[in-house]
């Protein structure tokens, strides 16, 4: 008996209560920077493609819903010859974005991606490819990892000595 | 067997083995690095400690090394106390701190044996910030990736490299912390093996060049177990697909044959299957605007209406395509498609396996031959995989050595201190092989002479062998000693093949072995092609045969399966042959001279793409699986060949059991491939791994709805992630995985013990039932070769890149091709007045030109013979024995350039 008295008065008083809803798409709630929507790949801050085609976001993903080759360029560098995500697919979780070794693929607080038709929800690298670094600024992959890329030979990395002369026969 | 405590646990073990070996034979995991089955141990990495107590009292124990401590009985071991379990996650967190941060963009990424046995021993935190020690990378050719900064100094490389397959141009550089393995400077990796460096370090430095331009992660291969077709041995191989691209091949562990390595020509071969010249639609008259629908109804149009159709078969087809093609065309005119020579020396070989009583082995029981005679083979070239075994084999002296001292075999750095005791191995071949390095006599002669030189041994082992008369007191002496040396042979091994060309040298091999006292001696030949044999016991006629009954108006219709009728005989006969079949079919999987002359092309498909059985030199039938579905219109050989009317066989499983039933040789194909009876009902075998990615999207730009997996009808695979993998026996794996192990050494799991057989047994079947019976002596000797003034007869050598007709089509082996230029003896050439380089007119015996080309120089090449590359386009005028004329050419003429390709 109590409870249902309890009940009635905390509807009635929601009556009075500012609303949480808001009317979308009048109105748009500010969302937080990690809030999950749409993906996008970033570049590095000195713009240059950021992913490397590992594949990790791949394999991660619950949904399988991101497909793509690796590639290099004349210097050795990696990246995705294509990059493919079925947004049809994707369930939005972020496994991609935790799995990312380079902080490439991220996930935008822009969630409206509506299409008639399906095929369209299809986005491919230059989809999804944007010229700034995202949600995190400084790193850069290729600065810390012992590959040569154009630009970078052995030894030049971070935290790098030169490269061993084998020849010599100091201690 | 000998009993020890693991853990508080008690087991049993192998007597003699090494506690590493033990545990992992036992399934349990130990971290390792640098010891490998086939390598023993060396100790340098120090990654496999495990305690070791005095007694059953004792509580503390000591730390040892578990690869360098031999099993005792009544031992009492740990591997979980904590104090190794420290030692162990010290050590790898010391051998990480130079490791570079590479694995997202490493090849070996997601199958590295370093991965594993990081995350095995716990090591997850990068706790150093200190500099890290670089090293600049070479390029070692086309076939393999260098990357210095990933090497953990386990010592596995040049192990193998020098010591396990001879290789010479692989070092250890530097010194202390700096060391660097690498070659003296940049340049391809000359030793044919080279490729199992890939799979050899348990890291990323060393990578399979050909898999990185096109690269994918193992775990979004798809795969199944496949057979090598480059050559007659028939190595066990993994391929894996991605996007309907052919991506790598890699070693697949068969307990009999391959083992853990296979050869350069096997792994890198595969290119052909992605080739430019690969047949993607059928072709009518020249029109490739066609549908399957459409060749398949011409083809039955023409087979209706032909007067009479002939067949002509293949070595490098199934069985299973050759017996459709026989009974689609009839017993009476199936040709096997191999000119005559060929032909009679396969069944010259046939008869002697099968009837000449003596054992034809695998290439585990070439390894433990006492004493080996090569007669007339470069084995490198001709069935690369044999040499490894070979230049094992010669070990197994230093191996009685140390049995005698107590030195277990795995101690492998102490029995190399032994130092170079050899069992005997003796080459006869036609000049100098890869193998001479280790041999402990050599001959070179024509065919003939080795011929007869092996006839002059076979007599001085057995009285009653035909003895050939005029050898000189060189020949006879050295004849002698090789006799010596194989009668006191527990297990000698008598190694020949089709090379030379010459049914004599296969007699004169057989004289040999049979007179051989040896219980355990062995016989084996190396063949032409990956179903030389298998098509020599099908029995059908020669080629020859083929061109006459076309050009007496026998039959107007020919059906070609998968051959190249332009590598096999003569251009003049060739060519008359298919003007005068009024129609001419062809199936066949990349465009070639054949496929250019015929009426209705119909796209075939390779081995990656369909089923087959492959009988390999030993006399064992192997199946291989498709790793994905041949894209329409093309198909299966045998497809093409049976879907047509009245066909009985709508299965594969049927052909091969109407195969089985037709041939008493292939009665046992049935059993080719391990029984899938343990498969749970209803599901198949998955080809890709549990973690295979992008179903969802990697159509999703033709199509957004996914379509549906292709189905399967012909093998217990699916072409897809779902199945049961359990109780699946290892020889069907399809890809080597184990929790915590993703690399392929994950095949410890898989082994009844560490590099033994496979659980449930390994793949194949022998077809070859040891009789009883002996074939009479052989005694008909050819007379010893002379060369005649001013004329030259054609050597034709095998060469691994140069000489197999689908690896040829390969771009990374084009790298490697030999120099193109006919060797000649040192006396010949001076006697014609050319130098090395220079270049050399090569005519008929009439004085007609056919070719010209560079000279080299073979101080080991008999004189009067004129060493070409067998199976190279550019010298397709010139046949093997043939006799040709040479003159010296204007240097000032460029060397004929526009030779066929
Ligand atoms: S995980 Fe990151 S770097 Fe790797 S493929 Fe995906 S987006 Fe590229
Ligand atoms: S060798 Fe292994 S651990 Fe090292 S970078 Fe490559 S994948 Fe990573
Ligand atoms: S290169 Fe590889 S195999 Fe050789 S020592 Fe280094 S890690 Fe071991
Ligand atoms: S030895 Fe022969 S069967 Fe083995 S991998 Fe090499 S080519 Fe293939
Ligand atoms: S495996 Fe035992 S020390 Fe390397």
């Amino acid at each position: 008996m109590f409870s249902q008295l309890r009940s009635l008065w905390e509807v009635l008083r929601h009556t009075f209560i500012k609303h949480d809803t808001v009317e979308y798409p009048e109105q748009k709630p500010a969302l937080f920077p990690r809030y999950r929507g749409r993906i996008i790949l970033t570049r590095d801050p000195d713009g240059e493609e950021r992913c490397v085609a590992c594949n990790l976001c791949a394999v991660a993903c619950p949904v399988d819903c991101i497909a793509l080759q690796k590639t290099e360029d004349e210097h050795g560098r990696w990246y995705p010859e294509f990059f493919r995500i079925n947004f049809s697919r994707c369930i939005m979780c972020g496994f991609c974005e935790e799995a990312c070794p380079t902080n490439a693929i991220q996930l935008t607080p822009d969630f409206e991606m509506c299409e008639y038709d399906r095929q369209n929800m299809v986005y491919e690298k230059q989809h999804l490819l944007i010229d700034g670094t995202g949600k995190y600024h400084d790193y850069n992959f290729y600065r810390v990892a012992g590959m040569t890329i154009g630009n970078k030979a052995k030894g030049q990395a971070e935290n790098e000595y030169p490269p061993v002369n084998v020849k010599t026969l100091l201690p | 067997m000998a009993r020890i405590e693991i853990d508080g646990q008690s087991y049993d073990v192998q007597d003699g083995d090494n506690l590493l070996s033990s545990c992992l034979s036992l399934g349990l995991d130990l971290p390792y690095f640098c010891w490998h089955p086939a390598m023993g141990s060396a100790g340098a990495c120090r990654q496999c400690a495990i305690i070791q107590y005095k007694d059953a009292e004792d509580q503390r124990g000591r730390l040892v090394m578990a690869c360098m401590t031999p099993v005792k009985e009544a031992m009492r071991i740990s591997i979980d106390a904590e104090q190794a379990r420290q030692f162990r996650s010290d050590n790898i967190e010391l051998l990480m701190t130079n490791h570079p941060h590479d694995c997202p963009v490493c090849e070996e990424g997601g199958e590295c044996h370093l991965q594993d046995m990081t995350v095995m021993t716990g090591h997850t935190f990068r706790r150093y910030r200190g500099r890290k020690r670089t090293h600049n990378n070479q390029n070692l050719g086309p076939f393999i990736n260098h990357e210095m900064n990933r090497c953990i100094a386990c010592y596995r490389c040049v192990r193998f490299y020098d010591e396990y397959a001879g290789g010479k141009d692989l070092q250890v550089l530097g010194m202390h912390n700096n060391v660097y393995f690498g070659r003296f400077e940049d340049g391809a990796l000359e030793n044919e093996f080279s490729g199992n460096l890939v799979e050899v370090c348990p890291t990323g430095v060393f990578t399979d060049k050909t898999f990185s331009a096109r690269y994918t992660r193992k775990w979004d291969l798809q795969t199944a177990p496949s057979i090598c077709i480059h050559c007659s041995l028939g190595c066990n191989t993994a391929p894996g697909e991605r996007y309907g691209e052919l991506r790598r091949i890699i070693n697949r562990y068969h307990g009999e044959i391959n083992g853990y390595f296979l050869c350069d020509r096997g792994r890198f071969g595969y290119g052909f299957v992605n080739s430019q010249k690969r047949i993607v639609m059928p072709g009518i008259k020249g029109q490739t605007e066609t549908t399957a629908e459409i060749a398949e109804n011409h083809f039955r149009n023409l087979l209706k209406y032909a007067k009479s159709v002939i067949g002509i078969g293949s070595p490098r087809a199934s069985l299973e395509a050759n017996f459709a093609l026989r009974s689609l065309v009839g017993e009476a005119n199936f040709f096997l498609g191999l000119e005559d020579a060929e032909h009679t020396l396969l069944n010259a070989i046939v008869e002697i396996l099968f009837n000449g009583g003596i054992r034809s082995p695998s290439l585990r029981e070439t390894e433990q031959a006492d004493a080996v005679l090569i007669m007339g083979e470069d084995v490198t070239h001709s069935a690369p995989r044999l040499a490894l075994s070979l230049r094992q084999a010669v070990r197994n002296a230093s191996f009685d050595m140390a049995h005698k001292m107590h030195i277990p075999l795995w101690q492998d750095a102490a029995i190399r201190q032994l130092g170079p005791i050899r069992s005997p191995l003796f080459i006869a071949s036609i000049c100098s092989t890869r193998l001479d390095d280790v041999a402990t006599g050599t001959y070179q002669g024509s065919p003939d002479d080795i011929a007869r030189f092996g006839f002059a041994i076979a007599h001085c082992l057995d009285e009653s062998a035909a003895e050939p008369v005029d050898l000189s007191e060189d020949e006879k002496s050295l004849a002698r000693s090789i006799a010596k040396a194989l009668k006191q042979a527990q297990r000698p091994l008598i190694v020949s093949g089709t090379s030379c060309l010459s049914v004599a040298v296969i007699q004169a091999a057989y004289n040999v072995a049979k007179a051989l006292p040896a219980q355990d001696k062995q016989l084996t030949f190396t063949l032409p092609e990956c179903n030389s044999l298998g098509l020599a016991i099908m029995n059908g006629r020669p080629l020859q045969q083929a061109f006459d009954s076309i050009n007496d108006g026998l039959a107007d219709t020919v059906v070609i399966l998968e051959n190249d009728l332009y590598r096999r005989a003569s251009h003049q006969s060739v060519d008359g042959f298919l003007e005068k079949a009024a129609h001419v079919v062809v199936i066949d999987n990349l465009e070639n001279q054949t496929v250019g002359r015929a009426e209705l092309v119909l796209p075939a498909a390779t081995f990656a793409e369909s089923e087959g059985t492959l009988v390999n030199n030993e006399g064992r039938a192997q199946r291989y699986f498709p790793v994905y579905p041949a894209a329409d219109p093309i198909r299966g050989s045998w497809q093409w060949l049976t879907r047509l009317e009245n066909s009985q066989w709508r299965h594969h499983h049927a052909l091969t059991a109407a195969c089985a039933s037709a041939f008493p040789y292939l009665a046992a194909i049935v059993h080719a491939a391990p029984q899938t009876d343990n498969i749970i009902k209803g599901s198949k075998i998955p080809r890709q791994p549990h973690r295979y990615s992008g179903r969802t999207a990697m159509h999703a730009n033709i199509k957004v709805s996914e379509p549906g997996q292709p189905q399967d009808m012909e093998t217990p695979f699916a072409f897809s992630m779902e199945g049961a993998m359990a109780h699946v026996q290892p020889a069907l794996l399809p890809v080597i995985w184990a929790p915590g192990w993703n690399s392929n050494q994950a095949i410890n799991k898989f082994q009844q013990e560490t590099g033994g057989h496979l659980r449930d047994g390994d793949a194949g079947a022998r077809l070859i039932k040891p009789s009883g019976s002996h074939l009479p002596w052989f005694g008909h000797i050819p007379p010893a070769f002379e060369p005649e003034p001013g004329l030259w007869r054609i050597m034709s050598l095998p060469h691994i890149f140069g000489s197999e007709e689908l690896s040829l089509q390969s771009t990374p082996l084009a790298e490697r091709l030999p120099d193109l230029c006919v060797l000649l003896n040192p006396q010949d050439a001076e006697s014609l007045g050319v130098d090395p380089g220079d270049p050399i007119e090569i005519c008929d015996p009439a004085r007609n030109f056919l070719l010209k080309f560079p000279v080299n120089i073979e101080k080991t090449l008999p004189r009067g013979l004129l060493g070409i590359t067998a199976g190279r386009p550019e010298f397709q005028p010139l046949k093997f024995l043939d006799q040709v004329t040479l003159n010296k050419a204007n240097p000032e003429q460029q060397p004929n350039s526009e030779a066929p390709l």
